[in-house]
């Protein structure tokens, strides 16, 4: 091992794999709903590496963007796999961070001492937004180009003068053009590195904390003579083993996806995107990709008022905004919903069923019974945050045991 | 120009997807990837019939080596330019012209099998949809595509078919009644009152006088360009999925051998 002397002294290796993996106690009562951590990881890390590539065949330009990406999918060797690969991982990586999310959301992981944890991670997912939309753009296709045109158009809405100006510093032209491609896959390309700063200073938070649990306890207040906590077992070899089985399963439903229904019914690949982008041609039927269109309901859902789209607007991103504020808004003194009353089970049950109606409506064309229930939906998205800090309160809640349970 | 995209883009935010589609029934093309003849044959059509306007430019004439051509075949009956083996089918037609002549430039053809809903059926059902239209600068229309610019390129081989018309009566945004003569639907709406709406829908179409195929021929070459076109849009389909079945397999065992990997790891973990 003096190799190993002669690294530690100059660089603390041995030290950060065992503070961080060998050493690292996680609890033992992990279950289904923590894969989706390492598996957000493992996405991200295939959406760069085939994001380079792709980046080494793609033309950034109005001209040749359309015409790059089918030379990738026709004449490039396995082109059409990277190209995929990419495609897919781009929705499966909203998959599972919402998954990853709804984690926390039911564990009480966002809460003390947690907090920073939380933000950090509504921060990633704010970042992955941004990336994902100007991804989108890259293909050059009707709806990349019409998906960004009304987005854009969003920051026109804002009032006082600063709107116009606002929107044409963000696309470098009065409509999106090849300035707006340009620029959007230099900040596509550099946004994944941010993205891996922000995951590293995520880990770096929770390693901190501690992981929680499903049943919210803190296994650090039950520590052995060792000062070991007596529910807790070294990340590695425990975790890094299971978490290999997930990414077993995980990657088996998504080569289902790449190798067999890549377009996913239209979801993942719109067909209106196979043709390329045409400004002068509306297409009938603009809507964001799938992990989008529950903030596009909201947008769409509220009325323009004084003639601006501006409301909208503002409550669109203030359904992203209160998410930071999840950690203050949960008042129950439990922080897992396996101790939480029927209040909160049944807050988090119309929680689902509204964010996935959300999304499906956002896909669909407008009518005015759509829309109405596009408002109400809209309206119980913000009740169950901003009511939790009373029914979270008044809720009963069952006494938490001292130990993990399985 | 920026005030006026701004407002036709926020105008039709609202009203975005005006849903998509119609009621148009596609018939059903039945068609096989894996059958090169027919993508070959697909292939011969589409450069005598659908080349002199439509490009498929994102693909090069080399690529029918891989249905069974070899290079000279794509050379000698395939290739009616100066282009080489490699190049991409472009064609010489400038858009400009062709907007004149036809309304709107002859799009390229490519990716319509993947842009259009129901891909192949729908190229199908439109080469079929033909119908005389004396309305119509070209004096046809298409059931799948209404008022479409193009003219019926393949009539020579199908023929001309007639419309066969039914008379729906509206109300209130549902179908209250249907009638083969538009005199039995008038005499209805007046019976009915106000409120009442005439609609006229192709029921089916007839042919009127037949082609140089028969209809079963011209199907085939139908179902033919479909295939062909089907190919195009995304010649590695096949291999995808045999690679594909390849990699969930091993991604089985993997996952296997990885849940007895850990199994055995948490033995002691109570």
């Amino acid at each position: 091992m003096s190799f190993m002397n002669w690294i530690d002294e100059r660089f603390p290796a041995t030290k950060v794999w065992n503070e961080h993996l060998a050493q690292y106690y996680a609890p033992k009562n992990f279950n289904f709903w923590y894969f989706f951590g390492s598996l957000a990881m493992l996405v991200l890390v295939l959406q760069i590496v085939t994001g380079v590539w792709l980046a080494m065949l793609y033309k950034p330009s109005a001209e040749n963007a359309f015409a790059s990406v089918e030379y990738i999918m026709r004449d490039v060797d396995f082109g059409w796999l990277l190209r995929y690969l990419h495609s897919t991982g781009a929705s499966a990586f909203f998959l599972v961070v919402y998954l990853h999310m709804f984690r926390a959301l039911i564990y009480g992981s966002h809460r003390r001492p947690r907090e920073l944890l939380w933000i950090i991670g509504v921060i990633i997912y704010v970042a992955m937004m941004a990336t994902a939309f100007m991804g989108y753009l890259l293909p050059w296709g009707q709806m990349s180009y019409w998906g960004a045109q009304v987005i854009v158009n969003l920051f026109a809405a804002v009032p006082f003068g600063i709107g116009e100006p606002l929107s044409v510093w963000i696309r470098g032209d009065y409509v999106i053009s090849d300035a707006t491609l340009n620029r959007f896959f230099a900040l596509h390309f550099l946004l994944p590195f941010i993205l891996a700063a922000l995951v590293f200073i995520h880990i770096v938070a929770l390693h901190k904390v501690g992981s929680n649990n499903p049943d919210g306890i803190e296994i650090k207040k039950n520590k052995d003579e060792n000062g070991i906590p007596k529910d807790g077992i070294p990340f590695h070899p425990y975790y890094s083993v299971k978490d290999i089985v997930g990414i077993g399963v995980f990657l088996i439903f998504f080569s289902a996806i790449v190798f067999f229904a890549p377009d996913f019914f239209g979801l993942f690949l719109e067909p209106p995107n196979f043709e390329p982008a045409n400004p002068l041609k509306t297409p009938d039927h603009i809507a964001p990709v799938w992990y989008f269109t529950p903030f596009y309901a909201m947008l769409r859902a509220v009325p323009p008022m004084l003639n601006s789209q501006f409301p909208g607007v503002v409550v669109m991103f203030g359904a992203i905004i209160v998410l930071f504020f999840l950690p203050w808004l949960d008042r129950s003194p439990v922080k897992s919903i396996r101790y939480k009353g029927p209040i909160f089970k049944i807050a988090v049950a119309i929680f689902v069923v509204t964010f996935v109606m959300l999304a499906w409506l956002g896909m669909q064309a407008s009518t005015p019974a759509k829309t109405l229930l596009a408002q109400i939906f809209t309206a119980l998205y913000f009740a169950f945050f901003l009511l939790m800090p009373f029914y979270s309160k008044m809720d009963k809640t069952k006494p938490v045991p001292e130990r993990v349970t399985k | 120009m920026k005030k006026l995209i701004a407002v036709i883009t926020l105008a039709l935010m609202p009203l975005t997807g005006m849903a998509a589609g119609g009621g148009v029934q596609l018939q059903k093309a039945n068609i096989d990837l894996s059958n090169e003849a027919a993508i070959q044959r697909g292939a011969k059509q589409f450069v005598n019939y659908c080349m002199g306007c439509h490009s498929a430019k994102y693909v090069r004439y080399k690529l029918f080596t891989k249905v069974g051509l070899t290079e000279d075949d794509i050379k000698n009956n395939l290739i009616f330019t100066d282009a080489k083996v490699g190049d991409l089918m472009k064609i010489a037609m400038p858009e400009a012209e062709a907007s004149g002549w036809f309304g709107a430039p002859a799009p390229d053809l490519t990716l319509t099998a993947r842009i259009r809903h129901g891909g192949a059926d729908w190229i199908y059902s439109y080469l079929k949809g033909f119908y005389a239209d004396p309305s119509r600068p070209m004096g046809v229309n298409n059931t799948v595509f209404p008022n479409v610019g193009m003219p019926h390129v393949l009539w020579e081989m199908q023929g001309i078919q007639n419309p066969v018309y039914r008379y729906e009566v509206h109300h209130d945004g549902h179908t209250v009644a249907e009638f083969d003569t538009e005199a039995a639907a008038d005499a209805y709406m007046k019976e009915q009152g106000e409120g009442f709406r005439l609609e006229r829908v192709v029921d089916h179409l007839e042919m009127a006088q037949q082609g140089s195929l028969t209809p079963a021929e011209y199907e085939q070459v139908a179902r033919d360009l479909a295939t062909f076109l089907a190919y195009i849009s995304e010649p590695m389909k096949l291999e995808r999925q045999r690679m594909g079945v390849w990699v969930i397999l091993f991604l089985i065992v993997f996952t296997v051998l990885a849940y007895l990997t850990k199994k055995e790891w948490w033995k002691d973990i109570h």
